[in-house]
């Protein structure tokens, strides 16, 4: 199992580059689905197998196909494919890929100089986690629950109104279910 | 090959760190709104990976309630921001962060 989490961690790092440096929105969203089922074996390995399934379930499932959709819907194609092109240059990928490294490499001897611990990943069970979401985090789980109700409002709110060029379909008249009532 | 993984901390610590670092990285470089998103999911789930071995070296699980918030929060957050992309190519016919400019001056 430690193979696997090495491995994982490798695949997401690597998914990881590769997003931000495709071309192609729609190839960069597929390597960022990657990552993150990369990373959902990678929690698995560790142990946690709720929020394996939960990062398959909602990020990959959900979050990562409103990308998809909005990718879509802006329908960019070989155009963006070319601005994109002329963006990423070395003048603007280099200084901050320096700084980026430079603060890394602080960052990670600073871990380094705590001390080695191990991690031996038994098994955290989703009824261990339900038992903390409902005793000692019932008030996070009420709080989750305003911030996704705030996010749907301001989505509702947010969305841009309805093209003129493309027209609504007519909605289907209320009486007209009546004739496909069931016969005895 | 045992079915319990043994990891040093310290190691995955630094995985997630450099997906926090790679995100980071994408906000800077890159000037398409999609992409800055894209690049803020991987910071999500770089903090999302440093929270789990949390949760399994000390065997308890907290960090794992912290993933299903971080993942609230990423819900909420690309909602929002999705909107407000599609909002932005309707009025300016674009995504380049360049040109939202509208504010200066």
């Amino acid at each position: 199992m430690t193979i696997v989490v090495y491995v994982g961690c490798g695949i997401a790092l690597l998914c990881a580059a590769l997003v931000i440096t495709r071309r192609n929105a729609m190839h960069a969203m597929l390597y960022l689905v990657l990552m993150l089922l990369a990373l959902a074996l990678v929690f698995f390995a560790l142990g946690a197998p709720f929020v394996a399934a939960l990062q398959v379930i909602i990020y990959a499932g959900a979050i990562m196909v409103l990308f998809l959709f909005v990718v879509m819907i802006l329908n960019l194609g070989r155009p963006g494919e070319r601005q994109e092109r002329g963006w990423l240059s070395v003048a603007v990928w280099a200084p901050p890929t320096a700084l980026t490294a430079v603060l890394l490499g602080l960052a990670a001897y600073v871990l380094t100089s705590i001390g080695a611990t191990r991690a031996i990943a038994g098994e955290v069970g989703p009824k261990q986690v339900g038992m903390a979401l409902f005793r000692e985090y019932a008030i996070a789980v009420e709080l989750a629950s305003f911030v996704l109700l705030a996010g749907l409002i301001a989505a509702i709110h947010l969305a841009p109104p309805p093209r003129e060029d493309v027209p609504e379909p007519a909605a289907p008249p209320l009486g007209a279910p009546a004739e496909e009532a069931p016969r005895e | 090959m045992t079915s319990i993984a043994n990891v040093p901390t310290t190691a995955i610590l630094v995985v997630a760190l450099v997906l926090l670092m790679l995100g980071a990285l994408g906000v800077m470089i890159r000037r398409d709104l999609l992409y800055v998103l894209m690049s803020l999911e991987i910071m999500f789930n770089g903090a999302g990976l440093a929270f789990v071995v949390g949760a399994a070296k000390w065997q308890q699980a907290d960090g794992q309630v912290m993933v299903l918030l971080i993942l609230v929060a990423a819900a909420a957050e690309v909602g929002v921001g999705l909107s407000l992309v599609l909002r932005l190519y309707h009025r300016l016919k674009t995504v380049d962060a360049d040109k939202v400019s509208t504010l200066r001056g």
